[in-house]
């Protein structure tokens, strides 16, 4: 059942799923994000969580942030731990063996939803194998990308995720490096490739969008993938407060493109047409180097014997973008 | 509803065949699974049953064992059957989760046929996958032959789904030699078999959303001590629970099952212990043995964890020496089973010689020539009262003999 949306305010205040008594960071997004797809719909929903920040912070024994039935088993299995939950509730759906109180929503229409969380660690890198296979087998759910671009859990260590320039504790600038020497891997292409019926990239700070695509996502029978933007204030190493607004400087800039890829199927299952969809395009594309101006992470960029990387950065931010407007405009 | 399998009252059956009857029977709801040799069969039966329409739960051939075990967690923190089945390197993929699965306290069944670890790459038959996770918090049960794989893997159900144990059960099977060696198997009728397992009873089920549950917590030195203590506290608890699984087995059946295995123990002078198909090999050995006059006897673990401990030092406490037979490369010191062994009998205050013999690594074959050279060997430590042989010796092996301690 698709949830209708009014306001921020009512969105805010709507029921909640997620308690913010955990312990993230002040001004961490993961929490922003978890709390918009969660709120996304009023049905039931059941939540995978890899290791991660995420995780080690909202599900300390004896206490639990989750007012949902959540799991976690490690770092690598989110998206299979999410996958077989999701078989199990269609054998005993099935079956005829639901809990009773599961049968009645069903009955109304109110399916539960299967979400996985994990980082980028757990996504672009050690859980890409098990991510890849339950794609492949088509399972029911949605799987959130929580992309801060670091393994910010363990101390700020570069990932596939982590973008060129970056200054890591595995990749720190130096006198002789200018940090990252790797482009970002392409998550949200290689997930649509697998031909999901859905996959999109969001960003906390435009909430509406963000909360549109993850009900387009419920609203589709198969495997979803959400790339969700998640500016660390540790790791990226911006105020707390800041948090929204380098969010939207990544969008803005066009280095967080905001858009989503339909792979439509036949009843055959045979994609008969694939689409991207820019959903938001900037009033004034503003230049990435106030996107890495604004965090200290891409300081050191600025120094004169570094600043070939923001210009490379520029140019393929640019063909980036360029990419995605030619996509769209073939329908392709 | 599942079609009834009609089965005869004897049938052919390998152990991977004996094995996936099994799991039909217990109509897992959820088996996920990866392809290893030799346990391939186990899951390759199980995808025709459900085929054929004798399967209602869902088989998900996963892309790896890691995710096969990580799967079998979520479907049974979800509140379902669920169970799986590997060998060798895809047990050792899978031991992170192992692990995740005791201390969630989940009772998946594993059907493990047992088969060497690389490096060199071998497919063949030897106990190192079985070493590697015995301490992962999970009950171990041990076969010999096709109907033991049948009768532990029924069992494995019932016992990890005790609301007294909920723990995660192992039923070791020998890659190959039982795997792979048909033999006469008296099956249950699928009824009878449904009836003895019992319906699956889900606790905090994932599934109800009337009831939010949280799986999978962290907890540091305030609390992780306490948990481990009281998953280890159950596991040891679980005999109790094991040991009325097996009499009621039993009273259906008639095929008796103890914690601890044992054969002309009675008046034993000297004795093997081993595991898996050896064990019925050393019995030839031991009745041949007895026609020269020696007093040879066997022992095995039914249950490998939890470790029977008392019965062990009780079976092994008057025999003048024992022959402890371990198939695992020991990496540097004792076998497993010699070092385990040593210790129930040394805290018992018992003191026969007790040697240890590598053998069968990556499925060499084991002779009864070979083992009654080892009754030979504890024949004459027997008489000196002191090990006459060096305390470790591979045997089986090929050029210079080996032997160490």
């Amino acid at each position: 059942m698709v949830k209708k949306i009014k306001n921020l305010k009512e969105f805010s205040l709507s029921n909640d799923r997620f308690e913010g008594a955990n312990l993230m960071c002040p001004g961490c997004s993961h929490n922003i994000i978890v709390r918009e797809v969660l709120n996304a719909t009023d049905d039931p929903v059941i939540v995978a969580t890899a290791t991660g920040c995420l995780e080690v912070c909202t599900a300390v024994y004896p206490k639990t942030s989750w007012d949902v039935s959540w799991i976690h088993i490690g770092f690598e299995n989110a998206a299979v731990a999410a996958a077989t939950v999701s078989a199990a509730y269609e054998v005993m759906k099935k079956k005829g063996k639901l809990p009773p109180a599961t049968q009645k929503m069903v009955d109304e229409g109110r399916e539960p939803k299967i979400v996985a969380f994990a980082g980028d660690g757990g996504t672009y890198d050690i859980g890409f194998q098990s991510l890849s296979g339950a794609f492949e087998r088509g399972h029911n759910f949605m799987y959130v990308c929580l992309d801060n671009e670091v393994y910010a859990n363990t101390g700020g260590q570069r990932s596939s995720s982590t973008p060129i320039g970056a200054s890591t504790t595995t990749s720190p600038a130096g006198s002789v490096s200018y940090g990252e020497k790797m482009m970002k891997k392409s998550m949200v292409e290689i997930m649509a490739d697998h031909g999901a019926p859905y996959v999109a990239q969001v960003s906390p700070s435009k909430w509406k969008d963000l909360v549109k695509k993850v009900q387009k996502g419920f609203e589709v029978y198969g495997p979803v993938y959400i790339n969700a933007q998640s500016a660390c204030t540790t790791e990226w190493k911006h105020a707390p407060e800041d948090t929204i607004e380098v969010s939207d400087l990544g969008v803005d800039s066009c280095v967080w493109p905001l858009y989503e890829i339909i792979n439509e199927r036949d009843e055959h299952g045979i994609i008969y047409s694939t689409k991207l969809n820019i959903t938001y395009r900037p009033k004034t594309k503003i230049p990435v180097e106030e996107y890495l101006a604004a965090q200290p992470r891409f300081r050191h960029l600025f120094k004169p014997e570094n600043r070939h990387i923001i210009d490379l950065w520029q140019k393929a931010v640019d063909a980036r973008w360029e990419y995605l407007q030619k996509r769209e405009e073939a329908g392709v | 509803m599942a079609k009834k399998y009609e089965l005869n009252e004897v049938e052919v059956w390998d152990g991977n065949m004996a094995a996936a009857h099994a799991l039909r029977q217990a109509q897992v709801d959820i088996l996920a699974a990866y392809p290893i040799t030799p346990s391939t069969p186990i899951v390759q039966n199980y995808s025709k049953f459900l085929a054929d329409g004798y399967v209602d739960g869902e088989f998900i051939m996963v892309e790896s064992e890691h995710s096969a075990m990580s799967g079998c967690v979520a479907a049974s923190a979800a509140g379902v059957r669920a169970a799986t089945a590997t060998s060798s390197q895809g047990f050792a993929l899978m031991v992170e989760v192992l692990y995740q699965a005791s201390g969630m306290r989940l009772p998946i069944v594993l059907t493990v046929v047992n088969r060497a670890l690389a490096a060199p790459l071998n497919v063949n038959g030897d106990h190192s996958d079985m070493y590697l996770g015995r301490d992962a918090g999970w009950i171990n049960l041990c076969s010999y032959n096709p109907q033991e794989a049948y009768d532990l893997t029924l069992m494995a159900f019932k016992i990890g789904e005790d609301l007294n144990v909920r723990l995660p059960v192992m039923v070791h099977q020998d890659g190959f030699i039982c795997s792979h060696t048909a033999q006469n198997v008296k099956p249950m009728q699928d009824e009878e078999a449904a009836e003895f397992i019992g319906e699956f009873k889900p606790v905090n089920s994932m599934l109800d959303v009337s009831n939010p549950v949280t799986h999978g917590v962290q907890t540091e030195e305030d609390w992780h001590f306490e948990h481990k203590a009281r998953q280890h506290h159950d596991l040891m608890n679980s005999v109790e629970t094991i040991k009325k699984v097996f009499k009621e087995f039993e009273d259906r059946t008639g095929r008796k099952y103890d914690m601890v295995y044992t054969y002309k123990m009675d008046d034993a002078d000297v004795a093997i212990f081993a595991l898996g198909t050896t064990v019925e090999s050393a019995q030839i050995a031991a009745d041949q043995m007895r026609e020269k006059g020696i007093k040879a006897g066997v022992v095995s673990l039914r249950v490998l964890r939890p470790f029977p401990f008392n019965e062990i030092a009780d079976v092994l406490g008057n025999v003048k020496a024992i022959g402890v037979m371990d198939r695992s490369a020991p990496g540097g010191t004792f076998g497993a089973m010699f070092n385990e062994i040593s210790a129930a009998l040394l805290a018992r205050g018992k003191s026969p010689v007790v040697l240890n013999y590598i053998y069968g690594l990556g499925g060499r074959d084991t002779t009864i020539e070979m083992l009654k050279g080892v009754y030979e060997d504890l024949a004459k430590s027997a008489e000196a009262g002191e090990a006459v042989v060096p305390l470790q010796q591979f045997v089986g092996l090929r050029g210079p003999k080996l032997a160490f301690y």
